[in-house]
């Protein structure tokens, strides 16, 4: 586990509370499937060709909940141009999930994340987490703690496959 | 659509589910009884030193992935079964155990269970009750400083 955090620890820039990464050590987004919380088969491969946010939050998580009205506004404005947020919730029970997607009209896919699917991304030790990956599924950003919305929103733009 | 954006954003904003997180803060913590990541890492490396009785009092998701080692799993403090979890372990022990609590799922200022958990063991009398400061989160804090770790519910 402590190589895949190197991996992931490298594409910050910095070991700052919200670093992005900007040099050359990009990877390949892993695959993974899931079933999101309303029963519908998610896989990342599926997203392939479109720009992707991946947010790891939970409910429990302010700085999380203080992002969500922002990435539901996002996915509403850009998806068409090609931008797909998803979001893995690292909460221990789904009732809270479920709670909180209703509460705040979610409508982008929420999945429950667990140990396994964390150590894919190379650990999931903090909240909230964030990738960008680009159309063609490379990593290209990670944002840990609390990001920097504008900065993220402007990556977003640069980045959407529709541009 | 853009009115409608802010509508949206506005209203979300204004719910009462922007309370979901509503914790005390670990800011409320007094300074005195915080112990720092390298500190906990040397006394874990020493020898001689007593070893206090470390629990997690954060989420069985962080917890699976790393921990200290030797460190008891409770829950999170923030709910009433990781209180009730939490006060359950201590209840047999004397009032001046040396006891560390750590969290580390959130930036420090926004973590729902540290000050939930001091709070508690105070309000039980224990005496040398001791938060593990973790500005940022558990991976940067503690694993990528090189601490020791273990994994596994």
């Amino acid at each position: 586990m402590a190589r895949v955090r190197m991996i992931a620890a490298a594409l910050c820039l910095s070991a700052c509370t919200a670093s992005v990464a900007s040099d050359t050590a990009l990877r390949v987004a892993p695959d993974f499937t899931r079933t999101d919380i309303e029963g519908q088969a998610f896989s990342m491969r599926s997203c392939r060709g479109k720009l992707v946010l991946l947010n790891f939050w939970a409910t429990w998580c302010g700085p999380c909940l203080t992002e969500i009205p922002r990435f539901i506004i996002w996915q509403r404005t850009y998806g068409p141009a090609g931008l797909q947020i998803v979001g893995i919730s690292m909460d221990d029970e789904v009732a809270p999930v479920k709670r909180a997607v209703k509460k705040y009209h979610v409508d982008y896919p929420v999945l429950m994340g667990d140990p396994q699917l964390a150590e894919i991304f190379g650990g999931v030790l903090g909240l909230p987490l964030s990738y960008l990956i680009d159309s063609q599924g490379r990593v290209v950003a990670r944002y840990q703690g609390d990001a920097d919305l504008k900065q993220l929103e402007l990556q977003i733009k640069s980045l959407l496959p529709g541009q | 659509m853009k009115s409608l954006n802010t509508l949206v954003f506005a209203s979300i904003l204004l719910s009462p589910s922007a309370a979901l997180a509503e914790h005390k803060p670990a800011t409320s913590i007094p300074t005195a009884d915080l112990i720092q990541p390298a500190e906990l890492a040397a006394k874990l490396k020493s020898a001689t030193a007593a070893m206090p009785l470390i629990l997690q009092i954060g989420f069985q998701n962080l917890y699976a992935q790393a921990h200290i080692p030797d460190s008891e799993y409770i829950g999170a403090a923030k709910e009433d079964a990781g209180l009730k979890q939490l006060r359950n372990r201590v209840a047999k022990l004397s009032k001046d155990t040396a006891i560390i609590i750590y969290c580390g799922c959130c930036p420090w200022s926004h973590c729902p269970n540290a000050a939930a958990a001091y709070d508690a063991l105070h309000a039980l009398g224990f005496t040398q009750v001791k938060v593990l400061y973790i500005a940022e989160n558990f991976g940067d804090n503690w694993v990528d400083q090189g601490y020791p770790v273990a994994k596994g519910e």
